[in-house]
């Protein structure tokens, strides 16, 4: 089984007062396809910087990411734009959603980006996140567990190859933290997708198949 | 324009020897008063319009039906431009005021010479400016009429005595420095006729005084002002006294005493004193509205009083002139006129 | 703690400069568009003051000569000796100045230039040769004369002031042209008949006064002084709102450090008056660069259009530097109240939603748009019903208000159609964003609304003005040469002199009242000119035909409308003569009723009238022949031989410097309400990101996103400039048919000039585009760090 994400020496700092602050030091990992990992952390070890640079948010100083036989370091921001709409979805701690447009619009947009909507695979994730009821409702009005629920069932209207997931439970209650994270475990399974969720939650790491623990910007031992 | 200005500068007010100063050129060219000049008439009683400045004024003590005082002033300046004699050289201005106990009514003309809107002719007589004029045969009777929006007059004039040569035989000294002017009065006018003041036609008799005067530079530069006193007595004499005031020094006085025939006499500088007392306020200055007059030399020791202190004359050169009432050694009524406050 | 508060406070303004730059600039700009249009106008109105001071002309009662006569000098003695109070008049042009010639000593009217100059210059002025008194310029254009020029800074523009001998000798005429009677006559005159029965008294006539004409233009410009008002408050509103919003983290923490909020509040109001003042100050000098600029224009089209002068300068008035400091003080004051009102019922640590804020603006909207509509409906109604100047200016009132307060709800509507239409997720997003961001930008929108209303609204009015005007001097300036005479001896030796192949339609008018009103009749000879070259408003069939056989006569719309006359009616030309209207014509600048009669008619009624000036038909090439034949052969005066072509040249000239002024202001409103965009762009900037993060996050550019909040901004732009063409050309009608008609009872007939409305529509998208290309620059370049920010902090 060949790796989905191979991850190679990755290197970020971010500029700072007294000049570049490293947070990424020769980050590596290697991740394979409907596999899930778990990546844990101190706050500030560069967890979710490597998320943002796997997912083609951001671009390491140096270091490779293969994602699928696409090296990602060498995309320019057109195609790392393209990466983030067809090959991962992303789901973040909060402010998931585009705040203008209501659920069902929500669910749909990044499957429409791409130009794969499917409205009965549309359907079928709301059903089975619940959120039937709230489809034309805006995000403002939805509880924090909700808006998760909708950010899980956009990216995975989109059927992506990876699913980065930034602490996707960070925010919620442990009672609604438990039923998301159910959830999308149990869809990222059904699509087939790998999952790499940062957390720095013991119990939801243990739910990932495998997990790297970052200590100061590279995977420990 | 608002003559104002232009009177500022022409006008034959001490008030104004600034302005005279400024014109400098203004009395070259111009004839200047001679002594031993004799006046013949009716020539002299016209105009001289190879003089600078020249005028014909008029003032009345009436009396009305009820005993009420009333005063008039008809009074005519002639101003050249130009030394040249041309009517179209000479500048009219005219005022005219009727003074009752408590009210002061005014009002002033102003003409070109050359039209015809004003002018003055000797024979037969006639003075005037748009519809005033002072009209008669030789000055022995005259009609005299001027008139404002609200109020206006017509008398007419019967002279009872000769006319009287002021000075020295109607040259009249104005300074040490010898600035002089032709002068010569018509102090024996018996009035009567009507005042028409807002309130209704006042029948009235009294009597008049015509001064006529006629010079170049009539004042010295430091003079900044004059008083000037027109008095009629009980017994029958006349008094005419003025004093021009200095910027420094005492005042230059001249007085001629007129005997109820007419005879003047003369007196020179000092003789005659006149002292401020009481002041007014009017129009914002401080004006000696009652005098002590002094003529040692013929026991003239009296009270000038204004009949209507707020006699001022609110025209392009303000000043003030009213009616007064003398009473002391002598007692009679007169009129009064201060420039220069 | 206030100087620990204030310190914090204003520290945000050292480490943020370029959003302390656009405060005040938003402050100045609104000041100085205001302050600029009420220093022209109130220049404007000074001079005329200044002009109807010097001459008193139109308040006091004139004594008039027969037509083509002067008054002899006699005359006037005669009256001056029976008690009449007339002081003479001479009047003529000299070269380009208007030559007044005045009786020093007699004139009732105050003389300002006159009783400032000095001494000798009174001397000069009465002296033989004579003296000019006028100001340096006016002096300058005149030909050499021998007189003394007196340069008077206070004597009215483009007039020469002079003795009645000298203005006589210059215009070569004997007697005075008018005579003006004193305010205050003497109590008795001889009655006027039995000293000059051939005068005639002219009452005090408004029409007569420059100042009722040169308000066709202040209207104008006045206009732009109202409109720019409201565009500057709501500038201002956008400015302060904006120092509000980006200072609500300091504001925070300095509640949370335990500063009380009115302590705070206090300080944040001081802080905006002093910075009110500063920009109101900068605003001012800005104000005053406008009008220093565009006043020569406006001196040179209220020159040309009536005869009033206005000077080309501009002095400082204290009145017009504090109206100006009022507006900056009160547009803050009012703007800071809503802002202090939300900063006090703001709980201590709400985060405050955008969204939230967003519902409340939509509910918000939802009444401004009830609002609006209802005065839009009493603006129809005032329009339709209402009747008055004031009324006029109310319809235009309800209606420019209700247009704005209507737009947020119109332009929300429209978008969500866009939304309900768009297939695609992105054009879908970004309608929906955009509705998202209009309570945002519904000020600054407002604000452009009212912009280019006014700009269509006023350039309609001045070019259906010109429009109907060029017509209207194509219509009555048919004829080649104007030749006027002095006297009815010349008049016949001109005609006997003319060439056969020439047709000479004679130009003469009475004046006296119609309809118990102010009017005048004029002579009107049958000739295919005028068949040819009129048009009517409205009209019998054949009018020309019944005219010339006496059958009726002609009104203008003046008089029609004054009098409520109709075609048909009959009018009363004299007591013996009652003739019923054959048709009615536009007279557009003239301020009177006019009826015209055919030539027999006018004869037989007014014997008295003899026509002195000619209407010359001709071959257009012989025109400079016969011209130069007139002048040299018959000894007519040249001033009085006038080629048509140039007169017309003259006239348009006018309406150039007019549209200058016009187009001047154009591109400063909208220059503003761009700016007033941009400011509002920039707030929300900053707080736009969450809305923009999610979207990059899923696999949009940066720079596609820039590309979009462009487009938005001039999609916007061109919704709101869509509505401001309807509102603009009902401003425009309701400036032409309701307030004109009121104000000068003329009713201009509208013309629509399509071309104008795209060259301000791509203006009003260029501002929008260049208000909107730095937020957008800024946001294709924010860091992903930044962006990314969004889904962790807090916010």
């Amino acid at each position: 089984m060949t790796a989905l994400l191979a991850v190679r020496d990755i290197h970020k700092a971010f500029p700072g007062p007294d000049g570049p602050i490293p947070v990424l030091r020769g980050a590596s990992l290697d991740l394979a396809s409907g596999r899930t990992l778990a990546l844990t952390g101190e706050s500030g070890s560069g967890k979710s910087t490597l998320l943002h640079l796997i997912g083609g948010l951001d671009r390491p100083d140096s270091g490779s990411i293969l994602l699928d036989g696409t090296e990602v370091t060498s995309l320019d921001d057109r195609g790392r734009a393209r990466l983030r709409r067809e090959s991962v979805g992303v789901v973040f701690q909060q402010f998931n959603l585009v705040p203008s447009l209501d659920v069902a619009a929500n669910i749909a947009f990044q499957a429409r980006l791409k130009g794969a909507s499917d409205p009965s695979w549309e359907a079928h994730l709301a059903d089975r996140l619940g959120l039937a009821p709230q489809l034309r409702k805006y995000p403002e009005e939805l509880s924090g567990g909700q808006q998760q629920r909708v950010a899980i069932a956009r990216t995975l209207a989109a059927r992506p190859r990876l699913v980065l997931a930034d602490e996707p439970t960070g925010n919620l209650d442990e009672s609604s933290s438990e039923a998301v994270l159910a959830l999308m475990l149990a869809l990222v399974a059904e699509t087939g997708a790998a999952l790499l969720c940062v957390t720095h939650s013991e119990r939801v790491a243990e739910r990932m198949d495998a997990r790297v623990h970052l200590r100061l910007g590279r995977v420990a031992p | 324009m608002n003559a104002k200005a232009l009177f500022l500068a022409l006008a034959p007010f001490p008030a104004q020897a600034q302005g005279f100063a400024n014109l400098g050129t203004s009395i070259e060219g111009y004839a200047l008063p001679q002594p031993g000049t004799a006046f013949t008439f009716p020539q002299d009683h016209g105009a001289h319009p190879a003089f600078r400045i020249e005028w014909w004024y008029v003032t009345a003590n009436l009396t009305g039906p009820d005993g009420t005082p009333y005063g008039l002033q008809w009074t005519l300046f002639r101003s050249a431009l130009a030394p040249d004699s041309a009517p179209t050289s000479q500048v009219w201005m005219a005022h005219a005021a009727v003074t009752t106990p408590d009210a002061h009514h005014v009002a002033e003309r102003l003409a070109r010479g050359g039209p015809g809107q004003a002018g003055v002719t000797a024979d037969p007589f006639e003075a005037w400016i748009d519809e005033w004029r002072l009209m008669g045969d030789n000055l022995e009777t005259a009609t005299l009429s001027a008139q404002g929006p609200d109020w206006g007059y017509d008398m007419t004039l019967t002279a009872q005595g000769p006319i009287v040569l002021q000075g020295d035989q109607g040259y009249s000294v104005k300074s040490e420095d010898g600035q002089a002017s032709h002068y010569y009065s018509q102090p024996f006018f018996a009035v009567t006729g009507t005042l028409h003041l807002p309130d209704g036609d006042i029948p009235v008799t009294g009597n008049a005084w015509l001064d006529r005067e006629w010079s170049s530079q009539p004042l010295a530069d430091r003079q900044t002002g004059w008083d000037w006193f027109s008095l009629s007595f009980a017994s029958g004499e006349k008094l005419m006294a003025f004093r021009l005031r200095a910027d420094e020094g005492a005042p230059f006085t001249a007085a001629t005493w007129i005997a109820p025939d007419g005879t003047p006499t003369p007196f020179p500088t000092g003789a005659f004193t006149a002292t401020p007392g009481d002041t007014t306020t009017v129009a914002d200055r401080e004006i000696p509205t009652e005098w002590r007059v002094q003529l040692p030399d013929r026991a003239l020791d009296a009270t000038v009083t204004a009949l209507n202190p707020q006699a001022w004359m609110e025209t392009s050169v303000p000043y003030w002139e009213g009616p007064v009432t003398v009473t002391g050694s002598h007692e009679g009524t007169g009129y009064l006129e201060m420039t220069g406050y | 703690m206030t100087r620990a508060g204030l310190h914090a406070l204003l520290s945000h303004w050292r480490r943020h400069p370029l959003q302390l730059f656009t405060l005040l600039a938003g402050l100045a700009l609104a000041t100085a568009l205001w302050s600029g249009v009420q220093a022209i106008n109130t220049e404007a109105r000074a001079s005329y003051a200044q002009a109807a001071d010097t001459l008193g002309e139109g308040r006091l009662t004139r004594l008039l000569p027969p037509e083509g006569a002067t008054i002899p000098e006699a005359t006037w003695v005669a009256l001056r000796r029976a008690g009449w109070l007339a002081s003479p008049l001479v009047e003529g042009r000299l070269g380009p100045a208007r030559l007044l010639g005045i009786d020093p000593l007699t004139t009732p009217v105050q003389t300002g230039p006159i009783e400032e100059a000095d001494t000798a210059d009174l001397q000069a002025f009465l002296a033989p040769q004579g003296a000019l008194l006028g100001r340096e310029d006016t002096l300058a254009a005149l030909p050499d004369t021998g007189a003394t020029p007196i340069p008077s800074p206070d004597a009215a523009p483009g007039t020469v002031l002079t003795d009645i001998t000298t203005a006589q000798r210059l215009l070569g005429l004997d007697g005075f042209t008018s005579l003006l009677l004193a305010p205050d006559q003497p109590r008795r005159q001889t009655p006027l008949a039995q000293v000059a029965p051939t005068l005639r008294l002219q009452p005090p006539d408004q029409s007569t006064d420059p100042a009722a004409l040169t308000d066709s233009f202040h209207l104008n410009i006045t206009a732009f002084g109202l409109l720019s008002f409201a565009v500057g408050l709501f500038i201002v509103h956008g400015a302060v709102g904006l120092a509000f919003e980006q200072r609500r983290p300091t504001v925070r923490t300095l509640r949370a450090l335990g500063m009380p909020l009115r302590a705070l509040i206090a300080l944040m109001a001081l802080e905006l008056a002093l910075l009110a003042l500063l920009a109101g100050a900068l605003g001012l000098l800005l104000g005053y660069l406008i009008a220093a600029a565009l006043l020569p224009d406006v001196a040179g089209t209220l020159r040309g259009l009536y005869g009033a002068e206005v000077a080309g300068t501009l002095t400082f008035r204290p009145l017009w530097a504090l109206s100006g400091l009022a507006i900056a003080l009160a547009g803050t004051a009012v703007a800071a109240a809503s802002a202090l009102r939300r900063l006090a019922t703001t709980p201590l640590l709400a985060g405050g939603t955008r969204r939230a804020g967003a519902r409340w603006a939509a509910r918000r909207a939802r009444t401004q748009g009830l609002v609006g509509a209802a005065l839009l409906l009493l603006s129809l109604a005032l329009g339709l019903w209402g009747g008055g100047l004031v009324g006029g200016f109310a319809t235009l009132g309800t209606l420019m208000i209700g247009g704005a307060l209507l737009l947020p709800l119109l332009l929300d509507r429209v978008l969500a159609l866009g939304q309900h239409l768009a297939r695609n997720p992105l054009p879908q997003w970004i309608w929906a964003d955009a509705r998202s961001e209009l309570p945002g930008l519904s000020l600054a929108l407002m604000a452009l609304l009212l912009a280019m209303a006014a700009n269509v609204g006023v350039s309609t009015m001045v070019s259906s003005f010109r429009q109907t005007f060029t017509g209207f001097l194509d219509q009555r300036l048919a004829p080649e040469l104007y030749v006027g005479v002095s006297t009815p001896a010349q008049a016949e030796a001109l005609l006997a002199a003319l060439p056969g192949t020439v047709r000479a339609l004679p130009i003469a008018s009475v004046d006296r009242p119609l309809a118990g009103l102010p009017a005048e009749v004029q002579i009107l000879r049958d000739d295919p000119t005028y068949r040819e070259n009129w048009r009517f408003l409205s009209a019998a069939p054949d009018p020309w035909d019944q005219l010339a056989a006496g059958q009726g006569v002609l009104v203008n719309e003046q008089l029609a409308r004054r009098a409520g006359l109709a075609v048909g009616d009959p009018l009363a030309v004299t007591d013996a003569l009652t003739l019923p209207i054959l048709g009615i014509y536009g007279d557009y600048g003239n301020a009177v009723g006019q009826a015209i009669l055919t030539e027999p008619l006018f004869r037989d009624a007014f014997p008295e009238v003899v026509p002195l000036s000619f209407g010359l038909r001709l071959p257009p090439a012989d025109v400079p022949a016969l011209a130069e034949s007139l002048t040299t052969d018959l000894g007519l005066d040249p001033a009085r031989v006038v080629n048509q072509s140039n007169l017309k040249a003259i006239s348009l000239g006018i309406f150039e410097r007019t549209f200058a002024v016009t187009a001047a202001l154009n591109v400063l409103t909208l220059a503003v309400a761009g700016f007033a965009l941009l400011m509002s762009l920039l707030t929300l900037a900053s707080i736009r990101l969450p809305q923009l993060a999610p979207v990059w996050a899923l696999g949009t550019r940066r720079a596609t996103l820039g590309r979009l909040e462009l487009l938005r901004a001039v999609g916007l732009s061109a919704l709101t400039a869509l509505a401001a063409l309807p509102l603009g050309l009902a401003l425009a009608w309701v400036l032409l048919a309701v307030v004109n008609v009121e104000a000068f009872g003329w009713r201009l007939p509208m013309f629509l000039f399509p071309l104008d409305w795209l060259r301000l529509l791509a203006l009003a998208l260029l501002a929008a585009a260049l208000a909107a290309l730095w937020p957008a620059i800024r946001l294709a370049r924010v860091p992903p760090s930044l962006l990314l920010k969004v889904f962790s902090d807090e916010r």
